[in-house]
């Protein structure tokens, strides 16, 4: 991917509105911009969601087959995540195979997915040992404005959970839903010089030293984290991420119902 | 992270498998400027880790359209060697290698003073020769060593260290076992002296409670690592005095004749 560039003056704008406590669309420091999510938008995948973050604009779907389990857990379904940042989403994205970013992306929502044990793989178990489901979820960014960790995963938890088991048409006895658990949610902040950000437009994260995503699960609990940029974080900015991350995770899995 | 195993791994006196207590480090090791083409290097054991580490620059960028014109940047390679694990590992890149490549050079990048090098690229290249849990940050641990070891101007060293959650109990420095049947595991990378965390990743499964210990022990931890890192350099740097040796009798003063 090539560098995303800033013009100096841009750069200083955000930094000038920061200094009189206010964001570039005038959002309060741990308020989210406008959430859309629209399920089932893809009709041939299993699953799938729109999610809109602002103007970040994500389509997530869910593919599923039935293979064998890895030797090491011969009674749980697979899960699989990728994410791709295609050329239409930005002019710094490359076709080609996933770089570190895509890569990076696509690990943090598998282990949000994974270590919430949002989905309950031991139900997805056909035969132990030969057979079992295997989920792919596949992220694609369809318009770059910041914030793809939070746009990606709520695009991901929207799709697995609007995903039926296409069991019938493997000849594996009727459809059922994905066994759902739990319900992850991430948020991501930045740290531009002393101040904290939740949801960083695209502007905000290039003017920012350094991001934290968290994914918290319905009782408050830490599943997941991801410390990025060159940046660093004291503690006392890390303890603040994490506890507006338990505040507006609650939030959003109430809107989201 | 298994998450639902019922291994024990602690006993009833707090004791774990390795016979350490919950809050203490495995044995480590430093060892600076062991490679000899390298412009720096470091060796580190943290248990049964086994971690090189090598820098190269600053030197020219490659790929050219990575260059900055401003500062260096740092690209560092994390690598596991084909029989560094248990079942062989295909050589080359894999998508976990890649993320923990991008993380580490962008801890190394914040203590590094890379607007001193415009246009250049700092190449740091990790290989982990045995694994045993904890490869990342005994990797981190070492490139700050060899960047030291490199005379590259640096804020700080960088100490790292892995703290989990095993048999529900909040533990330090996971190694493999633990590794494997633990419910979860946060890499944390600090500076000591400023607080600073450079580097910091969860998954599994920690209340706030858990969470805090787990900063508590990191925090400690990192303390002492660092303490390590500087006297692996000042072994590496200090100038040795010649042992049993008298300092030599001045010459005395040739006699003049008239």
């Amino acid at each position: 991917m090539a560098r995303e560039i800033m013009s100096e003056i841009k750069r200083d704008h955000v930094h000038k509105l920061l200094a009189k406590g206010k964001r570039v669309d005038n959002r309060a420091w741990d308020e989210f911009r406008p959430i859309s999510i629209q399920t089932g938008f893809a009709e041939n995948a299993e699953g799938s969601a729109r999610v809109k973050l602002g103007n970040t604009d994500v389509l997530v779907g869910v593919k599923m087959t039935v293979g064998e389990p890895f030797a090491d857990t011969p009674d749980r379904g697979v899960l699989s995540t990728n994410a791709e940042l295609i050329p239409l989403a930005s002019p710094t994205f490359e076709s080609g195979p996933p770089d570190e970013n895509s890569i990076e992306l696509a690990r943090v929502c598998d282990r949000g997915i994974r270590e919430s044990q949002m989905v309950d793989l031991e139900k997805l178990c056909i035969e132990k040992g030969k057979e079992v489901w295997i989920m792919f979820v596949d992220m694609y960014v369809l318009d770059y404005d910041g914030n793809l960790f939070d746009a990606a995963f709520l695009g991901a938890v929207s799709a697995l959970r609007s995903t039926m088991v296409p069991a019938k048409a493997e000849g594996k006895g009727e459809d059922f839903p994905l066994p759902i658990r739990h319900m992850p949610i991430s948020v991501t902040s930045v740290q531009i010089e002393n101040s904290i950000l939740v949801d960083p437009t695209l502007d905000e994260e290039k003017v920012a030293a350094a991001r934290l995503t968290v994914t918290t699960d319905e009782n408050g609990d830490l599943r997941a984290m991801q410390k990025g940029l060159t940046g660093a974080l004291t503690l006392e900015q890390i303890y603040k991420i994490v506890e507006t991350s338990q505040r507006l995770g609650n939030d959003l899995r109430k809107m989201i119902g | 992270m298994g998450g639902t195993s019922n291994v024990k791994l602690i006993d009833d006196n707090g004791i774990r498998v390795d016979g350490r207590t919950l809050d203490e480090l495995r044995p480590i090791k430093i060892e600076a400027g062991v490679l000899k083409r390298a412009d720096g290097s470091a060796y580190v054991e943290f248990g049964k880790n086994k971690v090189l580490a090598a820098v190269y620059g600053p030197r020219e960028c490659h790929p050219r359209h990575m260059q900055d014109p401003s500062k260096a940047i740092v690209q560092c390679k994390y690598n596991m060697i084909a029989f560094s694990v248990n079942d062989r590992k295909r050589p080359g890149p894999d998508r976990r290698s890649v993320e923990i490549s991008k993380i580490i050079s962008e801890a190394l990048e914040y203590v590094v003073f890379t607007e001193n090098f415009p246009r250049t690229s700092i190449d740091v290249y990790i290989e982990v020769l045995q694994a045993n849990a904890g490869t990342r940050c005994a990797g981190l641990t070492a490139a700050s060593v060899a960047l030291a070891d490199a005379g590259i101007p640096m804020k700080d060293l960088v100490p790292a260290v892995a703290v989990g959650k095993v048999n529900d109990q909040v533990v330090l420095d996971l190694q493999k076992e633990e590794d494997n049947f633990g419910q979860a595991d946060l890499p944390i990378a600090m500076i000591p002296r400023t607080g600073e965390v450079l580097l910091m990743q969860m998954d599994g499964h920690m209340t706030m409670d858990e969470f805090d210990r787990a900063i508590e022990l990191g925090v400690g931890a990192c303390k002492k690592i660092y303490d390590l890192q500087k006297d692996a350099l000042q072994r590496r740097y200090s100038v040795e005095q010649p042992v049993g040796e008298e300092p030599e009798e001045p010459a005395p003063a040739p006699q003049t004749e008239g």
